[in-house]
C-alpha cells in the first residue's frame, strides 16, 4: 500500500467513525422519554471542580509514597516495593468501587439528626452508627438508592424516567457541593494512603502475595468500618470527634497497621544483633527528597479538598495552615537532629515535613496560621525522638520512618484539635481521645487477627536466602538498576 | 607476605569482617565486583522474556597478612563465608614482593 492512499483510509475510518457516533447519539435522545434540561449554578461548577483537582492532588501522593519508599529502602527491594505501590493504588480503587465507598458512606441516619430549629441533636437514631453496608458498587450508595426512589413514586404514572432522574439526582447540586462521581473520585484516592502507609514500614522482608491480601482486607473492610464512623456519620460523628482530613481516620490507621505488621514480622535480618544495632542506610536520598515535595503538593489536595466545597476563606485558610504546618515541621526537626546529633539530617527533615502536614490535618481548617506553626513545629520534634526510640530502644524494624510519622503524629494531630484553634476545650479533648482510642483498638484487632491467620497460613516472611538476595530477584526475578552485561536467552 | 583475595557474597562481608577482626588482621580493602565462575548467572525476567545475567554481583575482599597468620586467615575467610551452596566463592593466596607504608617509608612485615 502507498502512503497516500494509506491516509485516506485513515481519513475516511475517522469520518464514518464520528458519523455513526453521532447517528448513535440521536438516536438514543430520541427514545428516552422527555427529561427537564439539568441546570447547574456556577457556585456548583466551581466546588465540584475544585474537588475534582483535589482527587488529581491526593493521586499525585501515590507518587510520592512510591519515591521516598524506594529512596529510604535499599536498591535490591525497589522493584518490590515499587511493585507494592503500583498494586495498592489499582487495588485500592477497585475495592473502593466495589465496597469500600459504601461501607464508608452508608448512609446512617446521623445526618437528619440536628434539629433545625435549635440545632440540638436529637437522640432517636435508628441505627447503631458503628456498622452499615449500603451494597455492592458504589453506585447503589445509600443515598443514590433513596432518591431512585422518590423518584420512582413521582414517575410512576408519567412514563419511566426514575433511572435518569436518579442519575440527574447525583450529578448536580441535589447530591452535595459535588457529584456523586466527584465524591466517590476523591475518597477512593485517599483509601489507598493508609495502605501504602503500613507497605514502608514492612519493606524488605514481607511476603509480596501475603502483603497483597492484607493490603486489599484492610483497604477493603478496616479502613471504611472506622472511616464510617466519622465520615459516614456513625458514632464518633454524633459523639463530636472532630478528624477534618484524616490525622486519625487515615494517618493513624495506616500507622497502626504498619505497627502492628512490623512487629508480627520482625526486624530485617542483620539489623538488631548481639554486636548491636546495625544501621542500614537509605539508598537515595534523592528520590526521598522528590517524594516528600510530591506529598506535599499532594497534601493540598488531601487538605484542601477535604473542605469539600470551593468555599475560598477555608480553602485558602486551609491551604496556609497545611503548608506553614509543614515547614515548621520539617525546620524544627531540621534543628533538634543538628543539637542531638551533631549533624543535620536530611532524612529527619524530610520526615519532620511529614510530620508537620500529618499533625495539622485533623484541624486544617480550625487552626490560625500560629497555632499551624505550634502544631507543626511539635511534630517535628516528635517525630525525630520516635523514630530514635522506635528504632533503638523498641528495636521495631521500621526501615521508613512510617511509625513515627503517620501514627505518633497521627495522634498528636488530633489531640492538637481539642488544644488550639477554634474547638480547643477538655470536651473535644475528651472526645479526640476517644476517637483515637476506639479506632486504635479497632483497627489493632483487625491487623492482629489478619496478621495470625495470614502468617499461619501462607507465612509472613521471605525467606532468609531471598531477604539477603534482596526481593527484587527473589519475587520478581528483576533488578531496578540493571547495570550488569546480559545476553537475551 | 601473602595477598590473600577472596570473591564472596554480599550478605556475608559483615561476617567476615568480624571474623578477620577476631583473630587481629589489621586492614582489608572491599570493592563490588561482578563475575562469573561455575555458579553461573542467574535467571532474570524482564516484560515476560527471560534471560540470564551472566555477571553476578559479588564483593572482593583483598587482606595482606605475614606469613605466618596466612592459614589462620584462610580459615577464617572460609568458615565464616560459608553456606554449603553453589556461588559461595573463592579465595585466591599469592606472595606479594613488597609493602610499602607511605607515610613513613616503612617497608616488609612492619608496613603491614
Amino acid at each position: 500500500m502507498n502512503q497516500s492512499s494509506f491516509w485516506r483510509k485513515l481519513v475516511a475510518m475517522f469520518v464514518v467513525l464520528l458519523v455513526s457516533r453521532n447517528a448513535f447519539g440521536q438516536e438514543s435522545a430520541a427514545t428516552t422519554a422527555p427529561v427537564a434540561p439539568i441546570e447547574f449554578t456556577t457556585e456548583f461548577i466551581v466546588h465540584n471542580l475544585w474537588i475534582m483537582i483535589a482527587g488529581m492532588l491526593v493521586f499525585i501522593m501515590h507518587l510520592g509514597f512510591a519515591t521516598l519508599e524506594s529512596g529510604l529502602t535499599r536498591s535490591k527491594n525497589t522493584v518490590n516495593i515499587l511493585f507494592k505501590n503500583t498494586m495498592i493504588i489499582c487495588i485500592g480503587l477497585l475495592t473502593y468501587g466495589i465496597a469500600g465507598f459504601n461501607l464508608m458512606y452508608p448512609g446512617y441516619d446521623g445526618d437528619a439528626t440536628v434539629d433545625s430549629e435549635t440545632g440540638e441533636p436529637t437522640e432517636d437514631f435508628e441505627d447503631s452508627g458503628f456498622f452499615k453496608f449500603a451494597g455492592f458498587g458504589f453506585l447503589a450508595n445509600g443515598r443514590t438508592l433513596a432518591s431512585a426512589d422518590d423518584a420512582a413514586a413521582e414517575d410512576e404514572a408519567n412514563g419511566n424516567t426514575e433511572a435518569i432522574d436518579a442519575f440527574n439526582a447525583n450529578t448536580t447540586q441535589e447530591y452535595a457541593d459535588y457529584t456523586l462521581f466527584t465524591d466517590f473520585f476523591f475518597q477512593a484516592m485517599f483509601a489507598a494512603t493508609c495502605c501504602t502507609i503500613v507497605s514502608g514500614a514492612v519493606a524488605g522482608r514481607i511476603k509480596l502475595s501475603t502483603f497483597l491480601v492484607f493490603a486489599t482486607l484492610f483497604v477493603l473492610i478496616s479502613y471504611p468500618i472506622t472511616g464510617s464512623w466519622h465520615w459516614g456519620a456513625g458514632w464518633l460523628a454524633r459523639r463530636g470527634f472532630y478528624d477534618f482530613a484524616g490525622s486519625t481516620l487515615v494517618h493513624s490507621v495506616g500507622g497502626w497497621g504498619a505497627l502492628v505488621m512490623a512487629i508480627l514480622l520482625g526486624a530485617r535480618k542483620g539489623k538488631y544483633t548481639d554486636a548491636g544495632i546495625r544501621v542500614i542506610p537509605a539508598s537515595s536520598l534523592p528520590l526521598a527528597a522528590i517524594g516528600v515535595f510530591l506529598l506535599w503538593f499532594g497534601w493540598f489536595g488531601f487538605n484542601g479538598g477535604s473542605v469539600l466545597n470551593a468555599d475560598p476563606g477555608l480553602v485558602s485558610l486551609t491551604l496556609v495552615t497545611t503548608t506553614m504546618a509543614a515547614a515548621a515541621g520539617g525546620f524544627t526537626a531540621a534543628v533538634v537532629s543538628w543539637i542531638h546529633s551533631g549533624k543535620p539530617d536530611l532524612s529527619m527533615s524530610l520526615n519532620g515535613i511529614l510530620a508537620g502536614l500529618v499533625g495539622i490535618t485533623a484541624g486544617a481548617d480550625q487552626m490560625s496560621g500560629i497555632d499551624a506553626i505550634i502544631i507543626g513545629a511539635i511534630a517535628g520534634v516528635l517525630v525525630y525522638f520516635a523514630v530514635i526510640t522506635i528504632d533503638t530502644k523498641l528495636k521495631i524494624d521500621d526501615p521508613v520512618g512510617a511509625i513515627s510519622v503517620h501514627l505518633v503524629c497521627g495522634i498528636w494531630g488530633t489531640l492538637a484539635v481539642g488544644l488550639f484553634g477554634a474547638l480547643k476545650g477538655t470536651e473535644q479533648l475528651v472526645n479526640q481521645l476517644i476517637g483515637i482510642g476506639a479506632i486504635g483498638i479497632f483497627t489493632i484487632a483487625f491487623c492482629l487477627v489478619t496478621g495470625v491467620i495470614l502468617k499461619a497460613t501462607m507465612g509472613l516472611r521471605v525467606s532468609e536466602e531471598e531477604e539477603e538476595i534482596g526481593l527484587d530477584i527473589g519475587e520478581h526475578g528483576m533488578e531496578a538498576y540493571s547495570l550488569s552485561p546480559t545476553r537475551l536467552h | 607476605m601473602k595477598k590473600i583475595e577472596s570473591i564472596v557474597r554480599h550478605y556475608k562481608l559483615e561476617d567476615i569482617k568480624a571474623a578477620l577482626m577476631t583473630i587481629g588482621v589489621l586492614g582489608m580493602t572491599v570493592s563490588e565486583v561482578r563475575g562469573f565462575g561455575r555458579q553461573r548467572g542467574h535467571k532474570e525476567t524482564y516484560r515476560g522474556a527471560e534471560y540470564i545475567v551472566d555477571f553476578m554481583p559479588k564483593v572482593k575482599i583483598e587482606v595482606v597478612v605475614d606469613d605466618s597468620k596466612s592459614d589462620e586467615t584462610i580459615t577464617a575467610i572460609c568458615e565464616s563465608a560459608r553456606t554449603g551452596q553453589v556461588g559461595d566463592g573463592k579465595v585466591f593466596v599469592s606472595t606479594l614482593d613488597q609493602v610499602i607504608r607511605i607515610r613513613t617509608g616503612e617497608s616488609g612485615d612492619e608496613a603491614i
